[in-house]
């Protein structure tokens, strides 16, 4: 019988490079609390939000993947061409088909194989398992993972679950080899029963049969988000610490999805993560930008000069699906 | 199985963690929102934390049914058994 060649990869993987890009317009509580009938302070105490970022009209999710992705490909300090696999997590790429990785792609001058993903929230550490997995198999040498949203096309400016909270931006990681471990083990899961939890309003198809199905958005029942990413999500967090294998000492940072300061900081202390380790709170500037909001944090963490390379950051991405995964990783 | 004034005052308790306030001043007629000052994501928190203590489901569809302290009580003491 014939045997089939198969591919091998590296032994280890770690995040080779970073890159951010913010909606250009820092939008202030101010300037959202009228259609929500709410306040400057009732926003800042719900959420610990003071602005959130939002992008020019015609500044597109695929417009901020790319610039991301410049940036994390210079600082990875390889050529584009070195990159064979993009992966793209947004949910509000406003097409079905095709997906934006491909195109993506283009515009940085490769025919790597490109593909979106959907997972929300939890998007960006969904891509890193990904990406760590195909290295490591010889499936590719570069992955480019993007989180990239465009969240203000699709809030309602009356809804007060969830609009207030949403930004704009991309942020970028490129996975490549390493000598050394740099992405610790993936723990992942998912909960459908909580499906309805985080939604869009309404269908496409209910958009289409019935003309008076207001075009969707996004909306949360946000107490019970509260208390599933607060109280559910800190066992999965000690489990990607336990599975690679160090303790909450060693980890230098907690960049935790920016969903809400509320939640990151009833996290933290479910996690039980001593004073030691720093919290990436960006989410206070730049609002929640959904797959985009780790890469964000951490870049701010490493402005702020909080963090260094070659740091230990445990990282937890969860949303809407309900989906989450978190892994230990060390920063590029 | 804790008995009311157990649960009144284990609730008590993870309120005043909560909130801040004296446990004493947790008493079963004060509501939630209007005398305690008690916002929907700290609800969650209390429910949260009297589930694992006294071992008993409040689904999210109930919380808002539990305006007083007392409304809480009732529903954990019948929900234990």
């Amino acid at each position: 019988m014939t045997s089939l060649n198969i591919k091998r990869g590296a032994e280890f993987t770690r995040i080779l490079g970073l890159g951010v890009a913010r909606g250009e317009n820092a939008v202030p509580n101010e300037d959202l609390i009228e259609p929500i009938n709410s306040s400057d302070e009732w926003i800042r105490k719900m959420t610990g939000i003071a602005t959130r970022v939002r992008a020019d009209k015609d500044t597109s999710v695929l417009d901020l993947s790319e610039k991301a992705a410049r940036d994390a490909i210079a600082h990875a300090g390889i050529s584009a061409d070195e990159i064979d696999t993009v992966i793209l997590s947004t949910i509000t790429y406003p097409h079905m088909t095709p997906g934006g990785a491909p195109i993506v792609a283009d515009r940085l001058g490769l025919t790597a194989a490109a593909y979106d993903i959907s997972a929300a929230c939890a998007g960006y550490c969904y891509g890193i398992a990904q990406a760590d997995a195909f290295v490591r198999a010889g499936t590719a040498r570069n992955v480019l993972v993007i989180g990239a949203e465009k969240m203000s096309d699709f809030v309602d400016p009356a809804d007060r679950s969830i609009s207030y909270l949403l930004g704009d931006a991309a942020g970028a990681v490129v996975i490549g080899a390493s000598d050394t471990p740099g992405i610790g083990p993936t723990v992942w899961g998912s909960d459908g029963s909580g499906a309805q939890l985080i939604r869009q309003t309404s269908s496409w198809l209910d958009v289409r049969d019935n003309p008076e199905t207001a075009f969707p958005t996004l909306f949360q029942e946000g107490p019970s988000v509260f208390k599933w990413a607060s109280f559910k999500m800190a066992p999965v967090a000690l489990e990607a610490i336990e599975a690679a294998g160090v303790t909450p000492g060693d980890i230098k940072a907690f960049i935790p999805h920016q969903a809400n300061v509320r939640i990151i900081d009833q996290m933290v202390k479910q996690i039980g993560l001593p004073d030691t380790v720093v919290v990436g709170k960006d989410i206070v500037d730049s609002g929640n930008t959904s797959a985009a909001s780790i890469p964000l944090a951490t870049e701010r963490l490493k402005r702020d000069g909080l963090v260094q390379s070659g740091d230990l950051a445990l990282q937890i991405g969860f949303g809407a699906g309900l989906v989450y995964a978190a892994q230990v990783v060390v920063l590029p | 199985m804790a008995d009311t004034n157990e649960i009144l005052a284990g609730l008590a308790e993870i309120v005043a963690e909560e909130t801040g306030l004296d446990a004493a001043e947790v008493t079963a007629e004060k509501s939630f929102t209007d005398d305690l000052d008690i916002d929907s994501l700290s609800m969650m928190t209390i429910v949260t934390l009297a589930e694992e203590k006294f071992d008993v489901r409040i689904p999210d569809e109930e919380v808002k049914n539990l305006t007083t302290v007392g409304d809480a009580v009732t529903f954990i003491e019948g929900a234990q058994k």
